[in-house]
């Protein structure tokens, strides 16, 4: 994964923190999908601003006991999964509506 | 809330959906409605404050989707204010509509309100045929101009169109349609035998040829439309009396949907009107009392009020043996297996009711259009009986 690269929600996905559910949560078009602890704190970081880069330092500062390496793994990992899941647009890319 | 009240439903989750029916009004009259056939006698409708009162609750409750439908919702003129309320609220908020009533200005005004999500409803790609399937003249062109209108103010252009018997043959020229307004994604829906739907279903039925056909012209078209690049998503939705599993129906009777009526009755599902029991309203009640508590919210949680053969089934956590509704339209019995299911001794029935739609080869009657002068004669005709 190119760590220069800037996601962004797209249009009509948004996430949220549930205080009922205890978790955040992925909402879109009459569903949404619950997330682990770790893909909502990665998520929350995907603001449009950051690049992959800054996210993996910033998400260092916040859990200064997790393992970098591991660390890298998991926000590649995630960030791949929710792109393919059609949840996230490179911000480079013209938008496009869906 | 009582300790030994929750002590007896030990295992009830939090409701995800909210579906707001705001009114049972409507401009149309499309004979496959879902509505209750006696919408009529529910006229008296919760005013603004009720509705923002109902969305607290739900959202309190941990609902985070929500859908206004009804009816038409778009009737409603303080729809802008109750979806301004439910964005605020934190929901995420679909607006189910046929796209009469809409005009740009309203398009922006729902958009500024917050709103999240807009589907709008066609009958049918001939503006004839959709007129008579809609009982309305007008109609047809005006919600192919809002279509346009919603993807002008930068939603997706998500249509949904019933399928059945009326328009199944037409579904290459439903779907060449879509793609020329600039669909994103098209729900072909195959009608549901709920409601007016079911007072009709004979009319409404296609043939097992028919819906052959269609399912193989929705498939040429998927390849078509990906060899041009098109990105449009058909969704093909098999009706679920040709099935031979029934569908697990709401995600289970009470386990994460609640729908609240026009009158702020609140049901499990949105025909579940038409079962012989009564329905607490938010009138008189709390939703947290009324999905943690009451006797219609429990009725068919958990196994026990299932039948032997169900309860013994290993399916019976996949599919909740299937519709209530659908079980007590068909059998009579609302504690009965859905008939959809090949081990139900009524599935028999079924299946000769599909056959039948067979020989039924033109329409030895029209169907029953969906309007209170019709409801006023269907529930006259029901009660005398
Ligand atoms: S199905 Fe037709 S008649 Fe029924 S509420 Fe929708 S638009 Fe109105
Ligand atoms: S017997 Fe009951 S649980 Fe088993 S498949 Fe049929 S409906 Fe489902």
């Amino acid at each position: 994964m190119n760590h220069t690269n800037i996601y962004q929600l797209r249009r009509g996905r948004r996430l949220q923190w549930e205080p009922v559910q205890g978790c955040h949560v992925i909402l879109y078009p009459e569903g949404m999908v619950k997330l682990s602890a770790s893909a909502g704190a990665i998520l929350e970081q995907v603001d449009g601003q950051q690049n992959v880069s800054d996210i993996i330092h910033t998400l260092c500062q916040h859990y200064p006991q997790a393992e970098p390496s591991e660390l890298v793994r998991d926000v590649e990992v995630f960030l791949a999964e929710a792109y393919d899941n059609g949840w996230l647009h490179l911000r480079e890319e013209k938008h496009h509506v869906r | 809330m009582s300790a030994d009240h929750a002590s007896v439903v030990p295992s009830v989750t939090p409701p995800l959906w909210l579906l707001a029916e705001l009114t049972y009004r409507c401009p149309l009259q499309c004979s496959y409605c879902s509505n209750p056939i006696d919408f009529h006698r529910y006229h008296q409708e919760l005013d603004t404050q009720a509705w923002c009162d109902v969305l607290r609750q739900g959202r309190g409750l941990g609902a985070a989707q929500l859908g206004f439908s009804g009816g038409e919702p778009l009737i409603r003129k303080d729809l802008e204010v109750l979806v301004e309320e439910a964005r605020s609220l934190g929901f995420y908020t679909n607006l189910i509509t046929s796209g009469v009533g809409l005009d740009v200005k309203r398009v922006n005004a729902l958009s500024a309100a917050g709103l999240d999500h807009i589907q709008i409803s066609l009958q049918a790609a001939d503006p004839d045929l959709a007129s008579a399937l809609a009982g309305s003249k007008k109609a047809h062109a005006n919600k192919l101009a809002m279509a346009r209108a919603v993807k002008d103010a930068g939603y997706p252009m998500v249509l949904n169109v019933v399928i059945h018997r009326q328009n199944i043959d037409q579904i290459g020229d439903i779907i060449a349609l879509c793609d020329q307004l600039g669909a994103d994604e098209v729900e072909l829906a195959n009608c549901q035998y709920y409601g007016w739907a079911f007072l009709n279903r004979r009319q409404l039925m296609p043939t097992r040829d028919q819906l052959k056909r269609a399912e193989d012209e929705t498939r040429r078209w998927r390849e078509r439309l990906q060899a041009r690049g098109r990105d449009m998503t058909l969704h093909f939705v098999v009706p679920d009396y040709y099935e031979k599993q029934p569908k697990p129906c709401m995600g289970g009777w009470g386990s994460i949907f609640m729908t609240v009526a026009p009158d702020g009755a609140v049901l499990p599902c949105h025909s579940a009107r038409e079962l012989p029991m009564s329905f607490p309203t938010v009138n008189d009640l709390t939703l947290h009392d009324i999905w943690y508590q009451s006797d219609a919210f429990n009725r068919f949680r958990g196994t026990a009020w299932m039948p032997q053969r169900c309860q013994q089934c290993d399916q019976h956590s996949v599919d909740f043996a299937g519709c209530r509704c659908q079980a007590y339209l068909l059998t009579g019995d609302m504690t009965d297996t859905d008939p959809v299911c090949e081990f139900s001794p009524h599935h028999a029935a079924l299946e000769s009711m599909v056959e039948d739609a067979q020989v039924i080869r033109v329409l030895e009657s029209g169907a029953i259009p969906r309007n209170v002068h019709m409801a006023r004669q269907q529930t006259s005709t029901k009660d005398s009986e």
